[in-house]
């Protein structure tokens, strides 16, 4: 190369320095030795910074790598798996689903608008750099105890007692998290159409806030992030880059690591935690702060040079900036990059060539170019109002350079950055003495953990009746409504939500967007859809091809038994799609978790991982991509401290015939015979109503029968799309009297239900069992496929269940209702 | 019949709005940056966050070049539809009376609302049949159609909502019960003194579809068809 590298040893970072920015000893040397020459090189202060980011937990996954490699990624529907930006799956008729989810955990925690907000944006980001159009977001998020007013028994057992500030840091996470999610993806005109919470102890400390978007493109649309052709440029766009986000999401964020040793420097890291510095830069936040319409542009711009075909290549730019996105294009297209950071348009005029490449300024995007169409890129960046420009060049070096002007200032093979991050192997060791403690009781004069039959004895002896138990279930956080979070979204913006949140188990997209009879062709790009008649066509009475999605994770079940509770959450999400009548195409996940270098979180993680492989092989739904969030715990001397419930939350896409068809939960014909279907075989163990009683978690749950759940949703799902059944709802948190409670609120119709009062059968859980309703013959379909049980009818306005149970559907929707104060 | 529909950066519902305006008619998409109106005979300007509604909702969009020549279409007498967002830009340029402030729980709220029809004679509504088709107006009746927005409480102050009341220019009230978001007199859709210029903040353009949950604003597109092209006759 012609330019020599200005390296002077005495500013040379340290390997004091290398540790304080998260590397190991051994890591560091290790680096100097890839560095090349005889006996190494010490990295500047530009590469380890681009190091310490690129080997990263959160980058390099060196902690789950290996472990991920075990999950089954492959099969006839997966048109792109994990390593891209998001995976993909064949949805017929030359489309493809695009998906993933992402975490966003630790900046919620500090500030939880912003951190869920770029949480969203970073996913859709994910989603249009592959080429598809961004169709919906989910959301998954996991706080403490909200501590509701409502709630009928507050802890202590009597009302008016619980002190002011209890569960207030929970219900204000939760308030602008849900903000956070509305102001992204309200604004940007994607829908929000679904999405799951859970309030349990263990995340007081550590909420999750978890995003996870879907697109649709044409699958000869798609684009990879691989850099190709020597000589072609790369290109800059979106917005400017400035020192937010410095020492966010990163190992930096605990840095103390003072760099700059010229008096001009800033602090380098953002995160200094010394209060003071050169130019007061030091106590900027390290929580990027979202632009929604910033992104809006953005999404539009790069649909519209994909749609064109004026790119090579595209990623995004998320964690770690450009020092990410560039080398790992440069890695998978196996060539080198350099950039020339004084080319980058800045926010701030005096940034130093190492914080542009850190910076994690949101909605920037970085694309691969032929020389000759670089005015044309440029040109529509200006249509649209975002900014571009062109900062490097793809070499045949194989290494990673930047410049500043004319000046070299860091220079690092891309493998070395990329690929030869050591990987660790865990080290699980079951735990022996329970990690969590029970939860705080809260409900009074409970029953002996593992008695269900002293369970019912005892409450019927204390005077508890099945219906007040059923109203402090459907009362409580886990379970009440979620209408108050969803109302705060737009579930209906581009037209194609067939089934909106509260509608049904999952929801429902049809695939090309409800128009004209002859509805236009998709186009990624959509500028001018093309007039009536022009393009594809639907036919009026023909049928609508939809997906439908769901997004799940119960940790309390997990952390009782992560290999089985894993297993169960994944069911849980494909009985959600049964209940639909959709079927499984492929899964993402994202797995949050405490601090892998303890031996009981790694057991957590290897069981879980084993549960996730195995329960996606069974429903033949590949893991097509996810994302690992690891030490989610508070250091011991805090107050509930500790690790979270270990929280694989798994996402999973499915496909349905017609949409015409598409299943609801809630009873709809009085007159209707309701089944329980499926292989119900429900324990208090871990259940809502065990949380409730103060049981602290078994050491295990029942296994379950993997083959014969599915056979239990092969056949919901068929009787689904077969229109055989009025409502179908999959029984999960608060058992069958919980389900049925809903399925009447969602229809507004009642049911007498025949059943023994047993505590254990009404408000016990497990994976497989469903609720359904329909004509009596109709019902007959199950038998023969599944177990059917018949226990009832829709009728009248309210819901009765054996002896104890007699509720008008206003007592039952009251107390469905409670979290309504949250937002009240 | 053709609609022409505005595009502004940061417009989230214009396509939607596009394919419903195609349920009845011709549509295209109407650029921000261009003054051509493409020989729209009707103009919509849909809901989104343009421009990030910074400043304050509608409030930059009203001056974009397009605007400039929807605000002469207007004044010639054009029908034109402000949707949500739309009708924040349309009151934000005085084509509209009154102004749309924060929801009164000050929340971003979605929720599908019933709509009574005050005046089945305007050039937006005359098709609102029970029927739902093209067939003469009832006097009365339910429109049930999805609102979803933060700004979206009507105001206007004493004088000009009582003159409101006495010239006939409330369209549509929220159903009893249904005003969530605080609107004075429950008003949902104004229209200007002339009566070709009519803003809501519900989402008819979402209610054009069985499966999506209902078809009742088809009636809104319908009517606008049916007052352009009785016009012509």
């Amino acid at each position: 190369m012609g330019l020599a590298l200005v390296t002077d040893s005495a500013t040379l970072p340290t390997v004091e320095d290398a540790l304080a920015l998260g590397l190991t000893r051994a890591e560091y040397d290790l680096i100097c030795e890839k560095q090349g020459g005889p006996g190494g090189r010490a990295p500047n202060q530009l590469e380890l910074a681009m190091y310490s980011l690129l080997w990263s937990e959160h980058c390099a996954y060196k902690h789950s790598k290996k472990l991920l490699r075990t999950l089954p990624t492959e099969g006839p529907k997966v048109v792109m798996g994990p390593g891209e930006n998001a995976g993909a799956v064949d949805i017929g008729d030359g489309l493809v689903c695009a998906f993933k989810v992402e975490s966003h955990n630790h900046p919620s925690a500090v500030e939880p608008f912003q951190g869920a907000a770029t949480g969203v944006g970073g996913i859709l980001r994910d989603i249009f750099a592959i080429g598809a159009r961004p169709i919906a977001v989910l959301d998954s998020l996991r706080f403490g105890e909200p501590h509701l007013k409502s709630q009928p028994f507050p802890p202590g057992g009597r009302k008016g007692e619980k002190g002011e500030g209890e569960g207030a840091r929970s219900r204000y996470l939760l308030d602008r998290a849900v903000a956070g999610i509305g102001h992204y993806g309200n604004s940007i005109g994607v829908p929000t159409i679904g999405g799951e919470v859970y309030f349990e102890g263990p995340y007081e400390q550590n909420c999750l806030v978890n995003a996870m978007a879907l697109g649709i493109a044409e699958r000869a649309q798609l684009v990879t992030s691989a850099a190709v052709g020597i000589g072609n440029t790369v290109v800059l766009f979106g917005a400017s880059t400035g020192r937010d986000g410095i020492g966010g999401a990163s190992v930096l964020a605990s840095a103390e690591l003072d760099l700059s040793h010229s008096p001009d420097q800033n602090p380098p890291l953002g995160g200094d935690s010394s209060g003071k510095g050169p130019k007061g830069h030091n106590r900027r936040s390290t929580v990027q702060v979202g632009d929604p319409f910033e992104e809006k542009k953005l999404m539009e711009c790069s649909l519209e040079l994909l749609g064109r075909g004026l790119l090579v290549a595209l990623q995004d730019l998320g964690a770690a900036g450009l020092t990410s996105s560039a080398s790992e294009m440069a890695s998978k297209g196996e060539v080198g990059i350099d950039v020339d950071v004084a080319n980058v348009p800045l926010r701030e005029a005096d940034m130093e060539p190492f914080e542009i490449m850190v910076s994690e300024s949101q909605e920037r995007m970085l694309c691969v170019v032929e020389p000759a169409n670089v005015a044309a890129v440029l040109e529509l960046c200006e249509k649209w109002e975002v900014g571009g420009a062109a900062i490097g060049t793809v070499t045949d070096t194989g290494r990673m350079r930047v410049f500043r002007g004319g000046e070299l200032v860091g220079d690092m093979p891309v493998r070395a950055l990329v690929d030869d991050c050591p990987l660790y192997d865990l080290e699980p060791v079951k735990p022996t003495r329970k990690p969590y403690p029970a939860p705080k009781a809260l409900l009074p004069q409970n029953p002996p953990r593992g008695d269900a039959v002293g369970a019912r004895d005892a409450t019927a002896a204390r005077g508890w009746t099945g219906g007040e138990l059923l109203l402090a279930l459907l009362s409580s956080p886990n379970i009440a409504s979620r209408g108050p979070l969803f109302e705060q979204y737009d579930a209906i913006v581009q037209s194609r939500t067939v089934r909106r949140p509260g509608q049904a188990d999952a929801a429902v997209l049809a695939i090309r967007p409800l128009g004209e009879a002859g509805v236009p062709a998709f186009s990624p790009s959509e500028l001018n859809p093309p007039s009536r008649g022009a393009g594809g066509s639907r036919d009026p009475n023909g049928p609508v091809p939809a997906i439908a999605v769901s997004i799940d994770c119960n940790g309390r079940r997990v952390a009782a038994d992560p290999y089985t509770g894993t297993v169960g959450a994944v069911l849980e999400c494909a009985s959600n799609l049964a209940c639909v009548g959709a079927k499984p195409l492929g899964t993402t996940n994202n797995l949050n978790f405490g601090n892998p270098e303890k031996g009981h979180i790694a057991w957590q993680l290897t069981e879980a991982v084993r549960g996730l492989g195995d329960a996606c092989r069974a429903l033949n739904a590949p893991i097509v991509g996810g994302n690992v969030s690891l030490y989610n715990e508070s250091p011991p001397t805090r107050a509930s401290a500790g690790p979270i419930y270990p929280t694989p939350v798994i996402g999973m896409v499915g496909e349905l015939p017609d949409a015409r068809r598409a299943g609801r939960l809630g009873f709809a014909r009085a007159g209707d015979a309701v089944a329980v279907v499926g292989p119900f075989e429900p324990s208090l163990e871990a259940s809502e109503l065990a949380k409730l009683w103060g049981w602290e978690l078994p050491d295990g749950l029942p296994p379950i029968d993997v083959q014969a759940v599915a056979a239990a949703q092969a056949a919901v799902r068929d009787a689904v799309r077969a229109g055989s059944v009025t409502s179908a709802h999959d029984i999960a948190e608060g058992g069958l009297a919980v389900a049925l409670a809903e399925c009447c609120l969602a229809g507004n119709l009642g049911a007498l239900v025949e059943l023994d009062d047993d505590v254990e059968y009404l408000f016990g859980e497990c994976s497989g069992g469903f609720v359904v309703s329909g004509d009596r013959q109709a019902l007959e379909v199950f038998s023969g496929q599944t177990a059917v049980r018949l226990i009832g009818a829709v009728e009248g306005q309210s819901l009765r269940i054996g002896s104890q149970i007699d509720m008008t559907l206003s007592e039952l929707g009251e107390a469905h209702a409670a979290l309504a104060e949250l937002f009240a | 019949m053709k609609f022409g529909v505005v595009r502004f950066p940061g417009s989230c519902d214009e396509v939607d709005a596009l394919r419903a305006a195609r349920r009845v008619g011709d549509a295209e998409l109407l650029w921000h940056g261009e003054r051509d109106l493409k020989g729209a005979d009707a103009i919509i300007v849909p809901g989104g966050f343009s421009y990030g509604d910074y400043l304050r909702a509608g409030a930059i969009a009203r001056f974009s070049p397009v605007m400039e020549s929807v605000i002469a279409f207007a004044r010639d007498g054009g029908l034109v539809l402000g949707i949500c967002n739309g009708f924040q830009v349309l009151c934000e340029a005085k084509l509209l009376p009154g102004a749309l402030l924060p929801n009164a729980n000050l929340r971003f709220t979605f929720r599908q609302v019933d709509l009574d029809v005050v005046r089945g004679d305007t050039a937006f509504t005359c098709a609102c049949g029970s029927d739902g088709g093209l067939s003469a107006h009832p006097p009365h009746s339910i429109l049930s159609i999805p609102a979803k927005h933060s700004w979206g409480r009507y105001y206007a102050d004493e004088q000009q909502l009582a003159a409101l009341e006495q010239n006939g220019q409330v369209v549509l009230r929220y159903a009893l019960g249904e005003n969530f978001n605080g609107s004075l007199n429950d008003i949902a859709g104004v229209r200007n003194e002339r009566g070709n210029v009519f803003g809501l903040m519900p989402h008819p353009e979402h209610a054009v579809d069985e499966l999506t949950g209902s078809t009742d604003g088809l009636c809104i597109f319908a009517s606008m068809r049916l007052a352009v092209e009785g016009a012509r006759v």
